[in-house]
């Protein structure tokens, strides 16, 4: 694969997860089981949507070919969205959303604080920018993580069975391809073993923490990257998307 | 010819920075833009000016604002030729919020941010926060959130009165 063609398909799949995980956590806004997540989902998706614009901005530039930021957000449609599945799971209950969080971000902040260090001076800024936001985040998911898990046994148990429902997700998050090989090899960009033990390493420590098991080796599922998602996509992107294709072109 | 105030005088960098310092922060009005930080640079050229803003946080929605107040407060003040570069690096961090915005934020009721924004001080598990008020530290953490991205909130357990404590990012 070309060198540019790798790195415009990298940001706009950056740019995908967090549009997508932001679109995820709006929502719970209105829905929240109490206020301070409310204010907490509200913050995530504000962050999330700000990360998706820089992302997306810069994807235009690179394609050249006059696309907005909103033409990526608004006027695609699920197969051509490059996110990881494990964003685009729905919010389900509580414990769920945490544990989603949670798995998403262990492995976002890690990726973040490589793509800092890599040759993409754009990249580089954007993820220095953004791994402050996203340290803030995780230290709050991994409090209610170590909250749910050592509570009661029926928030033990719920959260448990998050855990593994939405195990079967993580696989894909270091299941790189050509795209992420030329990423790496031509922008120095993140080492995705490197990612994934560190991964693990932050993972069961929490889970320990926890009292959570960790869910055995299994089947894991994948496809993001090149656009096969879970049914999930399509209602989301339906309702992120109504009003641009009710009323075409239409603005603030 | 000189292009940048209408006056025909030449603005310096010091003469744009003191009329910053009255664009306040839209969320935050008794913090100005100097005292938040976010003006990173200050470049007068032969033809217009260019201030360099950092984003607080990157979805901060008063960022856009903030740009468009400081392009109204120059072109008030006779530049019209101004533009605006929104710079990402270094990124923002508390620790740029001046001395002076820091009294103010405390007069005003929000307890300013708590030391370095190190990676350690962001994932300390706990910190005293000081109540602005009557500035005990005994003091508790109702949410990490609060009504902007930038800010926490907590209750005084001295005086019982709910603040807003600016997040150390």
């Amino acid at each position: 694969m070309d060198k540019d063609e790798a790195r415009l398909n990298y940001v706009l799949r950056l740019g995908d997860n967090a549009l997508v995980l932001g679109q995820r956590l709006s929502e719970i806004v209105t829905r929240a089981p109490e206020l301070e997540e409310e204010l907490a989902s509200a913050n995530f998706a504000l962050d999330y949507i700000g990360q998706a614009r820089l992302f997306y901005s810069y994807a235009g530039e690179l394609e050249g070919k006059g696309r907005s930021e909103d033409d990526f957000a608004f006027l695609r449609d699920g197969p051509e969205f490059r996110n990881l599945l494990l964003v685009e799971q729905p919010n389900g209950h509580f414990g769920d959303t945490v544990v989603r969080q949670f798995l998403f971000e262990a492995f976002y902040s890690l990726l973040l604080e490589a793509l800092a260090r890599c040759d993409d001076a754009r990249v580089t800024e954007i993820a220095a920018r953004a791994v402050k936001e996203i340290h803030y985040h995780l230290r709050h998911v991994t409090q209610w993580v170590v909250r749910l898990g050592g509570g009661t046994d029926e928030s033990h148990d719920c959260v448990q069975q998050s855990l593994d429902t939405l195990w079967r997700y993580t696989g894909e998050l270091f299941a790189g391809d050509q795209v992420d090989e030329a990423f790496q090899c031509e922008w120095n960009g993140p080492r995705l073993e490197d990612i994934e033990v560190a991964w693990n390493k932050k993972v069961e420590a929490v889970l320990a923490d926890a009292t959570l098991t960790r869910p055995n080796a299994q089947w894991m599922d994948g496809g993001g990257r090149t656009g096969r998602h879970t049914e999930h996509l399509g209602y989301l992107i339906a309702e992120m998307q109504f009003l641009q294709r009710a009323y075409p072109g239409a603005q603030w | 010819m000189n292009l940048v105030a209408d006056t025909g005088v030449m603005p310096t960098s010091r003469d744009i920075r003191f009329l910053l310092e009255s664009v306040a922060d839209p969320e935050i009005p008794v913090l100005s833009v100097i005292d938040l930080g976010i003006v990173r640079d200050i470049a007068v050229y032969q033809d217009r000016v260019e201030v360099s803003v950092a984003p607080t946080y990157t979805g901060c929605p008063a960022t856009e604002v903030i740009e468009r107040m400081i392009l109204a407060k120059l072109r008030r003040n006779g530049i019209s030729h101004v533009t605006i570069k929104r710079v990402l690096s270094p990124p923002w961090t508390t620790d740029w919020l001046t001395e002076a915005g820091r009294q103010k934020l405390r007069a005003y009721g929000i307890a300013p941010p708590d030391g370095s924004a190190s990676k350690r001080s962001l994932l300390a598990p706990v910190l005293k926060v000081r109540c602005p008020r009557c500035s005990t530290d005994d003091t508790t953490r109702v949410s990490e959130f609060g009504s902007t991205p930038c800010k926490a909130s907590y209750k005084c357990n001295e005086c019982f009165e709910p603040f807003e404590y600016f997040k150390c990012i």
